[in-house]
């Protein structure tokens, strides 16, 4: 099966002469959630509006479940949704006028079935007939999906959904997400928060300066970066670790006055109930603890730094 | 051929101008009438027949034209360049839609409401004036490619201003002059001979002149000539919007 996304060589240089991305390859699969997470004018949009025809690529092609975006953008732009990043609206449309024309635009016989579902799953059903300028910011934010997904797209793009958007609709929206993925659609949002990539995403990829420096399995990224450190000040110094507690991997630091145990907090346990009673058991007594944790914010911070 | 597409922008904008009726269909009825209750009753009663054509009934076909260009610059120009200017064009541009569907979207509903304009006016001044259409075939040809036509020269102002003002500017400055100075109120035989041959590179004359013989067999140039210079101003802007599609121009970065 052709991927959903198919990225090669892609490089965008701006009238300006800026170039804003250099040579990307990247692959996105069928049904995946896939955050891209990147700093200020690292790309991200500019990658996002070359796929949906709104930037035109200075080199290199893209395919969409085989479709190129330019020889084929009938069928390639059929499949998307585009949900942009600044809030752009019809603000003297009504929220039924306007997620109704997106479906026209984009091919599809008028259903008013569907669009009233749509609307509902982002409760703007009683809005349905306001005027969009009357609407708050989160509510227009909402209006744009549901104009996305008005024409049943199997690929959405979702360019910073979240911003400005309160914690309870944020939430709302992450099972907005997590309903259409159900269905198979395939998901791609950019995101600066890096809670949101790890709550929702199934592979998270880093861009920088238009370079993406990291594609990786959420699940392999939180196993790399879900490791905890537990460190314990000791009552008295150690000169070794005690065989009884061998089965624990412990590392003792140098001076002796710290045991440090390393586990892993994606596991069902983590191993720490066992530790504190066998070191009790054996003797050893300590006066303080504290425990550390890489986060997918460190690391992203890390990458992006030495990247630039 | 995206079908759901065209008629999708096409409703849509013809929405709009419903919404903005009084904009954009009453008061450019209402303006106009002025003129033939002035021109055509008022003063127009002291002023010769021209060949045989009272003054009245004369700038009808004039005033007609000068709507027809007016408005339907006005309208497709602001229906493409304001969702350039609010942003939405993004779902345009994201859309499966090829440049011709885009075009029969916005340039027919533009056409639509002027050849609709162009109807309510003719119907007004039947009101104030005594009229007679010699070649209805003529005239609704002329009536249909002047608005086709400019609708086209005003989607590519929409697309080419980078601001409101240029929008309003283009019509006020050069398109009411020409119209004006094309013999809407006048036959060019009224001219000493030099601005004779000026007026004769106003390309607006031709269109006027054309009309006006489909009303009354009076005509400042041939036919032929009238017809020629239309189908030739509507190839030059098809060329442009051709142009503008092909490269992007101000619509992609
Ligand atoms: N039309 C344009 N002309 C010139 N430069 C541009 C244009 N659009 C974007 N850029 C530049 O390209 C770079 C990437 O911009 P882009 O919008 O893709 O960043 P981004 O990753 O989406 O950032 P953000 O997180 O702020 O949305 C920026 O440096 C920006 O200034
Ligand atoms: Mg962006």
């Amino acid at each position: 099966m052709q991927p959903a996304i198919s990225i090669k060589n892609l490089s965008k240089v701006y009238a300006t002469g800026f170039e804003a991305l250099k040579r990307i390859n990247l692959d996105i699969d069928h049904g995946e959630i896939f955050a891209l997470l990147g700093p200020n004018g690292a790309g991200k949009t500019t990658l996002i509006s070359i796929i949906c025809g709104i930037v035109t690529p200075t080199d290199g092609s893209v395919t969409v479940d085989g479709h190129d975006i330019i020889s084929d953008y009938r069928a390639a732009r059929a499949m998307i949704g585009l949900v942009p990043q600044e809030l752009t609206t019809d603000s003297f449309e009504t929220v039924w006028a306007t997620v109704s024309f997106s479906r026209g635009l984009f091919g599809r016989p008028s259903n008013p079935d569907y669009i009233e579902k749509v609307l509902k799953s982002l409760s703007l059903w009683d809005k349905k007939d306001d005027k969009i300028m009357t609407l708050s910011g989160g509510m227009k934010r909402r209006v744009l999906i549901a104009k996305a997904l008005s024409h049943e797209p199997q690929i959405l793009f979702l360019d910073e959904p979240t911003a400005g958007v309160d914690v309870e609709l944020r939430k709302a929206m992450w099972n907005v997400v997590r309903s259409l993925r159900d269905t198979g659609v395939t998901i791609i949002l950019t995101t600066h928060y890096i809670e949101e990539a790890e709550e929702m995403a199934d592979r998270v990829g880093v861009i920088s300066h238009g370079e993406i420096i990291l594609v990786e399995e959420k699940v392999e990224l939180m196993r790399k970066l879900g490791k905890k450190q537990l460190a314990l000040q000791l009552h008295e110094p150690l000169d070794r670790i005690p065989i009884a507690l061998s089965a624990y991997h412990l590392e003792l630091s140098e001076d002796g006055n710290e045991l440090i145990y390393t586990y892993d907090t994606q596991s069902e346990r983590t191993g720490i109930t066992g530790l504190l009673s066998d070191l009790s058991q054996a003797g050893v007594k300590f006066k303080d603890l504290n425990t550390t944790q890489s986060s997918l914010e460190d690391i992203f911070v890390s990458l992006v730094r030495s990247a630039e | 051929m995206n079908y759901y597409a065209v008629r999708t922008i096409y409703l849509f904008e013809m929405a709009r101008a419903w919404r903005t009726l009084f904009q954009s269909i009453v008061s450019p009825v209402l303006s106009t009438s002025l003129y033939f209750v002035v021109f055509g009753a008022a003063i127009g009663s002291r002023i010769a027949e021209i060949e045989g054509v009272s003054y009245g009934a004369f700038i009808v076909p004039g005033l007609i034209m000068l709507s027809l260009l007016t408005q339907s610059i006005a309208n497709a120009s602001f229906g493409i360049y304001f969702p350039k200017f609010t942003g939405t064009i993004y779902e345009l541009l994201s859309a499966p839609v090829s440049y011709v569907e885009i075009l029969l979207g916005y340039v027919g509903a533009a056409a639509t409401k002027s050849i609709i304009l162009g109807f309510l006016i003719l119907a007004t001044a039947g009101l104030f004036v005594p009229l007679q259409i010699a070649h209805v075939y003529w005239m609704l040809l002329f009536l249909v490619l002047t608005s086709v036509t400019f609708s086209l020269f005003g989607f590519i102002l929409g697309i080419w201003a980078d601001g409101f003002e240029k929008l309003q500017i283009v019509p006020l400055l050069i398109i009411t002059p020409l119209t004006f100075l094309g013999g809407s109120f006048y036959s060019i035989d009224m001219l000493p001979p030099f601005w004779q041959t000026v007026t004769l590179f106003n390309p607006v004359l031709y269109l006027i002149s054309g009309f006006r013989w489909s009303f009354y067999e009076i005509a400042d140039v041939h036919l032929g000539v009238s017809l020629g210079v239309a189908v030739m101003f509507l190839c030059a802007c098809l060329v442009a919007v051709w142009w503008i599609f092909k490269t992007g121009y101000r619509l992609k970065s």
